[in-house]
């Protein structure tokens, strides 16, 4: 039931009102772990966006020769060989990033972000649009790790943009390493899971907030009729959506 | 209107239950917490100096402040008048060093309230004991600060030495190195430690005073203190000495008396609560032995808090006149 939308509209939804982390709670695992300092978040999101946009656009254009039946390992093999290539850039050009991130950058493979746009929008959707939907999602992504990262790096470590110059070298600059020491006695538990999990709920709030401004349901544990993405998801079309499969357990208990 | 019959029909006429009314409120219980907690503060005063007074004051001023801000900006009644957010900050102030900067104490404050409280719908709907969580964030957040105790005042009318400090008694035990308090020092608190611990005298009071007005009952801290007790003897071989200094150390009679006692995160029924004070009593002592941090009060109430659902399913009384489990089962099996 996917409406036509504008390009435009495709890559602006991904920024708030669907933003992958905050909206569609997806990706939480890699937001909940690379978000400790900003420039593991860049690198993530950055990382993260290349594939989805390359993925979206292989999978789009294949999306009427792939058979319905064995999409989802079709997917896994594109998105696979795309993280493969964005792993060996990283780890020829930004060792230092890819330390950092340890295992979260292979497992961009498994990312529900990338595998959930391949299955509810390049799948059923054109190429050019498949592109702005993997960028807008991919910028949302980035801009959700850099927000929560931002708060959990000044507030839990006392620094900004630490070790910022193992990304900037990229571009031949290294004079600048990021602010430290902002705060003198910064608050430890930000910097560990349970810090990541109180800013991971303050900021989807916010999230929230921001989109029902804007006339969006909040996205709360209702059922589908609430879930941000209902306009588009095909689980409704087949009546095999989260609801319907509630009351059936429901009957069967 | 009033005929002699429906005089008669109203007096026949039950009303919908409850038909017993107490006239218990939560301001009366809270007020009760408060009064037991003043033998413990005044204790901490005279311990150590008037800046635990200060510090409780601070903790009471911002968990006021943020309960009345927060409940405006999410625009729900005004609690205030339920003494539920000064008891937290007396809780709070009780489990902070009193040499800990006032910011750090009123942050506590805050996010004893906001995040803890509020943000699970206010008094009474909190899964989890606010005072208790503060001080864990503060404790991880801040670990210089939360464990640097200041020594308790050289008889009463000496002034306390803000720059000195010792350690605990909990951390020479697991440490083996320093002098212990005697343990009469210990039981009338004089000792290094949060500002409301140290003084058991006062806490017992408190506590006494408390299962007198009926405000908790001792299910909770004997079971708690009484499973510390045996694993403590066990572990320490039968040396009561080793075991009083573990009963009297650390916050484990402030915890068990008004923490663990907590009426939105504790079970309800006698089983419940005895179950959960075994499990603080078996986490406590695991981490005092085993762990890296030499107190575990704090953790393990947390830690049973979160359980308390599963303990109340568990432990849910059967209505009178309902078949045994067993029978039911029969009976089921029959049809």
């Amino acid at each position: 039931m996917a409406e036509k939308k504008s390009l435009g509209k495709e890559f602006t939804k991904g920024l708030i009102a669907e933003n992958p982390v905050l909206r569609l709670v997806l990706g939480t695992c890699p937001t909940l772990a690379v978000s400790v300092a900003v420039t593991n978040a860049i690198g993530m999101g950055i990382a993260a966006t290349i594939v989805l946009i390359c993925s979206n656009i292989v999978i789009s254009a294949l999306r009427k020769v792939i058979p319905s039946k064995v999409r989802i390992p079709a997917y896994i093999v594109v998105i696979a060989s795309f993280v493969t290539i964005v792993q060996l850039f990283v780890k020829a050009f930004v060792p230092a990033l890819d330390s950092a991130l340890g295992v979260y950058l292979p497992l961009i493979v498994v990312n529900c972000i990338i595998l959930g746009r391949a299955e509810a929008f390049a799948g059923k959707n054109s190429v050019a649009a498949s592109f702005f939907d993997g960028l807008g999602m991919g910028l949302g992504f980035t801009l959700a790790l850099i927000v929560m990262a931002s708060i959990r790096e000044i507030l839990g470590a006392g620094s900004f943009l630490d070790g910022i110059s193992s990304l900037t070298v990229l571009f031949g600059y290294s004079g600048f390493d990021g602010f430290k020491n902002i705060l003198s006695q910064p608050m430890g538990i930000l910097t560990l899971a349970p810090g990541g999990f109180f800013v991971f709920g303050v900021v989807m709030a916010l999230a929230n907030k921001l989109a029902e401004k804007k006339g969006k349901t909040p996205a709360e544990l209702k059922g589908c009729a609430n879930c941000p993405m209902a306009h588009s998801c095909t689980l409704i079309d087949r009546e095999d959506a989260c609801d319907n499969k509630e009351e059936k357990e429901g009957a069967a208990v | 209107m009033i005929s002699a019959k429906a005089a008669d029909e109203k007096l026949l006429t039950v009303s919908a239950s409850p038909h017993v009314r107490s006239a218990t409120t939560s301001r009366m219980i809270m007020l009760d917490v408060i009064i037991s907690l003043c033998p413990a503060l005044i204790a901490s005063v005279l311990i150590f100096g008037l800046r635990a007074l200060a510090v409780t004051a601070v903790t009471v001023a911002s968990c006021m402040l943020s309960e009345y801000v927060s409940r405006k900006i999410m625009k729900r009644s005004n609690t205030l008048g339920d003494l539920s957010a000064i008891v937290t900050g007396m809780l709070l102030a009780f489990n902070l060093p009193s040499s800990i900067p006032f910011w750090m104490a009123a942050l506590g404050g805050a996010i004893a309230i906001v995040i803890v409280k509020q943000f699970f719908g206010g008094i009474g709907e909190n899964f989890v004991n606010p005072a208790i969580t503060a001080r864990i964030i503060l404790l991880l957040s801040f670990s210089s600060a939360m464990s640097s105790w200041p020594v308790p005042r050289q008889g009463l009318m000496v002034k306390a030495v803000d720059a000195v400090t010792g350690a605990t008694p909990l951390a020479v035990i697991s440490e083996g190195s320093g002098s212990l308090p005697s343990l009469t020092d210990m039981f009338i608190g004089l000792r290094g430690g949060c500002l409301g611990e140290t003084c058991a005298l006062a806490l017992i009071i408190g506590g006494l005073y408390l299962i007198i007005r009926k405000v908790i009952s001792p299910a909770i801290p004997l079971s708690f203190i009484g499973t510390v007790a045996v694993i403590m003897l066990i572990a320490k071989k039968g040396d009561f000495t080793a075991l009083s200094y573990q009963i009297l150390s650390g916050g484990l009679l402030l915890g068990a008396i008004f923490m663990a006692t907590d009426y939105s995160t504790s079970p309800i029924s006698f089983k419940g609560k005895i179950i959960f004070g075994i499990g603080c009593g078996v986490i406590t002592c695991l981490i005092r032995i085993f762990g890296s941090y030499p107190e575990g009060v704090s953790f393990s109430i947390i830690i049973m808090n979160i359980l308390v659902p599963h303990i109340e399913k568990l432990t849910t009384p059967k209505p009178f006149g309902t078949p045994k489990k067993e029978k039911k089962a029969k009976e089921e099996a029959k049809a």
